[in-house]
């Protein structure tokens, strides 16, 4: 398989990225760990003139953990999964990076890209939509933050412009329990369907919940109705149910080769129950 | 567009320089321009893992990288694991222990293990089934493959010891 030609582009910092990318507009993307973008243009499914890439780019690979959690858009689903206080602090995203593709594919696969591309099947979106991430964008004129909740419009549209580069996610330290719960038909696919949950405990009852689903619509899908219906309840099998209803009523998953709709829908249910009985047990 | 360039890439030890467009997949260059047919092609799309190689440390699938990304970097084939007068721990325990039928999927397999036994130097079964897990077999049912890992990591291990 042979992509399209294209000219390729290293820079050594942001500006350069930037320049390019504004000398070539359309014409130039920028790539991070190229696991779904390489994949396209083998495909030519993407015609990419001018492919920027970021692995010469600094300051993008870094992992902060304190109140606020940020990591850097070059950082890999390896790395995360290798970094045992951002587990401690925010072990979701170990549980889930767990669960995205294969070891070789994690070693490239960015946080960057997974949320950058808007690909409905990545894993990261839903679940910086269940942690409430802000996602760091820097453009010509300069740095912008847009919430993870707003930034997915369609597939593969976002509010990231072409001319802007993903540099960082960002969030709250998670409290309470956690769970990512993936059904996918063999290692490497994308989820038939995933539920991201976090959910915190108070006594014996829910104070809040975030829930967020992958791969069920032509975005993720953050349901807030979802997770209302877990709070102020014990999380009992009524509350799950409620709490199921809510979220289905929230996602419009397409027929695939992963199933007919109503298939997607019985296995989102069966997911999201699994996903918030394991993360109310850790709460 | 199809402009050629040069491209200086580090295999197995030795630091070669290429001619190639930006656009060419690493696997070619290693099999084609370089003569280095351990890496094999088998799906193409990122599934199979029969074309891993270890580059700067990690396992990557060779087929989805461009030659352009390797540049300047060091990239380890199944050449540079073993030749037969002297086989890697995990070819000797891969002939011993039956790991391989058609041979296909092996330089992939056998190249992603060394990786794995430097993270985990004494892995589970299940820690191997999921460290394996971007690379398929379709001879052997992989009980033959774990089998092969867990004896190689044994024996690298014993080796280890004794060194010490």
């Amino acid at each position: 398989m042979i992509p399209a030609s294209f000219e390729y582009h290293r820079p050594k910092d942001m500006a350069g990225v930037l320049s390019i990318l504004e000398e070539h507009g359309d014409d130039a993307r920028v790539m991070a760990g190229g696991h779904s973008l390489i994949p396209m243009m083998k495909l030519r499914m993407a015609d990419v003139p001018h492919l920027i890439d970021l692995q010469d780019v600094g300051g993008l690979a870094g992992i902060t953990v304190g109140d606020t959690i940020t990591i850097g858009a070059m950082v890999t689903q390896s790395d995360i999964i290798l970094h045992d206080a951002l587990a401690d602090a925010a072990p979701i995203l170990r549980e889930a990076s767990l669960q995205i593709a294969d070891p070789q594919v994690r070693y490239m696969g960015t946080v960057g890209g997974n949320v950058a591309n808007g690909d409905p099947g990545n894993d990261m979106p839903g679940l910086m939509q269940c942690l409430d991430a802000t996602f760091t964008v820097v453009g010509p004129n300069g740095e912008r933050k847009i919430p993870a909740r707003e930034f997915y419009e369609a597939a593969y549209m976002t509010g990231r412009e072409d001319d802007e580069v993903m540099t960082a996610v960002s969030f709250a330290k998670p409290a309470g329990g956690h769970a990512y719960e993936k059904q996918k038909r063999k290692i490497g696919d994308y989820a038939t369907a995933a539920a991201a949950v976090q959910i915190v405990k108070d006594g014996g009852t829910c104070a809040s919940a975030s829930i967020a689903m992958t791969n069920l619509s032509d975005t993720p899908v953050y349901s807030a109705a979802a997770g209302d219906a877990l709070v102020g309840t014990s999380v009992d099998g009524d509350a799950i149910k409620a709490a199921v209803s809510a979220m289905l009523n929230d996602i419009d998953p397409v027929e695939d080769n992963r199933g007919p709709v109503a298939f997607k829908r019985h296995v989102a249910g069966v997911i999201l129950a699994r996903a918030i009985e394991r993360a109310w047990a850790r709460a | 567009m199809t402009q050629k360039n040069q491209y200086k890439l580090n295999v197995n030890g030795q630091t070669v320089e290429v001619t190639a467009e930006s656009r060419e997949l690493l696997i070619y260059t290693l099999r084609e321009k370089l003569n280095i047919t351990g890496p094999h092609i088998g799906c193409e799309t990122s599934h199979c893992g029969a074309c891993t190689v270890t580059i700067d440390g990690k396992s990557v699938k060779s087929c989805t990288m461009f030659v352009a990304q390797a540049e300047g970097k060091e990239i380890t084939t199944i050449e540079g694991l073993g030749g037969p007068d002297a086989l890697h721990p995990l070819q000797e325990a891969f002939k011993e222990h039956h790991g391989l039928q058609c041979g296909y999927c092996t330089p992939g397999m056998i190249t992603r293990a060394t990786k794995l036994l430097e993270e985990i130097p004494n892995p589970t079964e299940e820690e191997i089934r999921f460290g394996m897990a971007g690379n398929i077999c379709r001879c052997t049912g992989y009980q033959n493959i774990v089998k092969s890992i867990k004896a190689a990591a044994a024996e690298i291990n014993a080796a280890k010891e004794a060194a010490q």
